[in-house]
């Protein structure tokens, strides 16, 4: 935030904010551009202050900004402004054949590229009538769990950021991230935008060598997670800081079409992985950590959680991975022509539902492509959480959601 | 600055073996401005994650001086525009580098930020943040893996190396010729207006073989 007065109204930028000039009132949400502070005169309300945080700010993570009008220091309103990121993702998918579209999918929550792969593939399997092979079941849900495990790792990171403790445990996340994307380095030959899932399968096949060093990540990382924990859930600032903060009654959140960790916080133990059964899921044994009061801690809590049930999952798919061809020799991705319908396909991401809807014409591009982006649909009652908190609590809550702005803004 | 030494290389290693240091004025000024380079806190999309990357422990950006990742513009020696701009964003982007004190220095960082990159088609993505400032390092790749960036900083470390403090190689803050601040395009119905910094930026113009 800068103390700034805005450009708009030079001459009355020293103006007391109880006089009778109501000139520098204009609408909330109004595109100004830039971070400033206003006075708002408001004849009923005493004197509000309208800050504006972002879309450069280090703590909105990335180019999202929030206009936030103040009593005190406690928030009375406040409003999200999206599409500082928007690069046409939709339209693109339009204009380009159905396996092009990959590659941009992992653009969108540049954090989980792997799950993203996923549920477009889903989609188009739905469309065209195609069934991925046994082992490539196994292998996404081995890739895409240990995707969630990256995603919370860093979550967590880059909350403890936001509560003020300044990069250290997020040192931490990123040196166990590290581990991981050399493994999806040496699978897919990417750090970050894999482009792994193919329409029927996998494109490559895990070596035993990649499996055994896979396997011996995942058995050492609950020790991690040990070690992350006895520096972060019990501490003293953090509770203090997290526990009743940003409350969401599991009403509003249903209401809302919340999902994800945000939504199991507070006590709806939905999850896509377990509601739909889609892929291998059915066979594994895992359980689905739901939360209790729906405040910042709870979210923290699930990230926790889920990275042990992940650890779980990852286990017995390493034990039970059947032998096979990777990718259905059958399978079409090139020139693929599905016939005229429409699909939606689902998975439970890192951040929620991650779903993609398509309508194709028996073209080679889909007619319409749309995205349901879970972390745009969580930012939306980011209002109701932060109403009578601190501006430093909205910062803390809006970390607590997991927001990627690729996802949002699309 | 460009005199002849007075005296040779040897004769300064060797002075220099006995506790003494000779240098000019120039060589010490770009010595601590290379190696105290603070990049600006700044994130726009993919490409900001392996920034972080590189700040973290395994690349350990800290290794060449640019670990004090500034959040405010005023504090900060280095833009690196790491990751898509849009054209709502670019406006934003130009004003941020306004802010920033001379002598600067801007990386474009990855295909988004020097091109557009994958996102090039779409109407309402940036073709390249050259057009608006003067970028110093390209850095092609989508997103540059965090060693890429560690190089384009060392490149950097070079140019500002190289610098004189007269004369056309003098930073543009010691020169009377060029200005220092530059134009903040709005966000208009169409496109950004003006579209692109005419003094920065020029199309290429395709030059077609004669028939024969």
């Amino acid at each position: 935030m800068q103390n700034e007065p805005t450009s708009s109204a030079p001459g009355l930028a020293g103006t007391p904010a109880n006089s009778s000039f109501d000139i520098l009132h204009s609408p909330l949400g109004s595109p100004q551009q830039g971070a400033s502070v206003r006075e708002v005169n408001d004849p009923f309300h005493g004197d509000l202050l309208e800050v504006s945080m972002g879309p450069h700010h280090p703590s909105t993570h990335g180019v999202f900004r929030m206009v936030a009008t103040l009593d005190g220091e406690i928030i009375v309103k406040l409003k999200p402004v999206f599409g500082y990121l928007h690069r046409n993702h939709e339209k693109l998918g339009e204009n380009t054949t159905y396996l092009a579209s990959m590659p941009y999918t992992d653009r969108l929550d540049y954090l989980a590229g792997m799950t993203n792969n996923w549920a477009y593939a889903l989609a188009v399997e739905k469309l065209s009538g195609q069934v991925a092979t046994e082992r490539a079941e196994y292998v996404r849900v081995i890739v895409g769990e240990m995707m969630r495990i990256v995603n919370h790792c860093c979550l967590v990171g880059f909350l403890f950021n936001d509560l003020g403790t300044s990069f250290t445990p997020l040192l931490y996340a990123f040196r166990e991230r590290e581990k991981f994307l050399d493994l999806f380095e040496e699978l897919t030959g990417t750090r970050m935008m894999y482009n792994y899932q193919r329409f029927g399968g996998c494109r490559v096949d895990p070596t035993p060598e990649w499996l055994a060093k896979a396997k011996a990540l995942i058995d050492g990382f609950p020790r991690f997670l040990d070690e992350y924990e006895q520096f972060l859930t019990g501490n003293e600032i953090m509770l203090a800081r997290t526990q009743g903060v940003g409350r969401l009654s599991p009403e509003l959140a249903i209401n809302a079409g919340i999902t994800g960790p945000v939504l199991r916080a507070t006590g709806v133990g939905y999850d896509i992985r377990k509601v739909d059964g889609y892929g291998v899921y059915p066979r594994f044994d895992f359980r689905v950590p739901i939360g209790d009061h729906g405040d910042t801690y709870d979210r923290y809590m699930m990230r926790i959680l889920e990275m042990r049930e992940s650890v779980k999952i990852l286990q017995q798919a390493f034990r039970d991975l059947p032998a096979g061809p990777i990718i259905d020799p059958k399978a079409k991705n090139r020139g693929l022509r599905p016939k005229a319908g429409e699909a939606y396909g689902r998975i439970e991401g890192p951040k929620g539902e991650i779903g993609f809807y398509l309508i194709s014409d028996g073209s080679t591009n889909p007619y319409r492509y749309r995205v349901r982006p879970p972390s745009f649909i969580n930012l939306t009652v980011l209002e109701d959480m932060c109403l009578g908190h601190s501006v430093a609590d909205a910062v803390v809550i809006l970390g607590s959601i997991d927001i990627v702005l690729g996802e949002v803004d699309r | 600055m460009s005199e002849a030494p007075a005296i040779s290389q040897e004769e300064r290693d060797e002075l220099r073996r006995n506790g003494i240091l000779l240098t000019s004025l120039e060589e010490i000024y770009n010595w601590g401005r290379s190696n105290s380079v603070w990049p600006l806190q700044f994130g726009l999309a993919c490409c900001a994650i392996e920034m972080i990357a590189a700040t973290c422990s395994r690349f350990d950006i800290a290794r060449f001086g640019a670990e004090v990742f500034r959040p405010s513009p005023r504090q900060a020696d280095l833009l690196i525009v790491s990751g898509t701009v849009t054209k709502k964003m670019a406006p934003q982007v130009v004003r941020i580098w306004n802010q920033m004190g001379e002598p600067k220095y801007c990386i474009a960082m990855g295909a988004c930020a020097i091109s557009g990159g994958p996102f090039k088609q779409g109407y309402n993505v940036l073709k390249g943040i050259d057009r608006f400032i003067p970028v110093d390092i390209y850095i092609p790749g989508c997103p540059p893996r965090p060693e890429a960036l560690l190089n384009g900083l060392i490149q950097l470390q070079e140019k500002i190396k190289s610098q004189h403090l007269k004369g056309p190689d003098a930073p543009r803050h010691l020169r009377d010729d060029v200005d220092c601040i530059y134009p903040v395009p709005e966000f208009g119905e169409h496109d950004l207006v003006p579209p692109k910094n005419p003094n920065l930026y020029e199309p290429p113009t395709l030059v077609r073989p004669d028939k024969p």
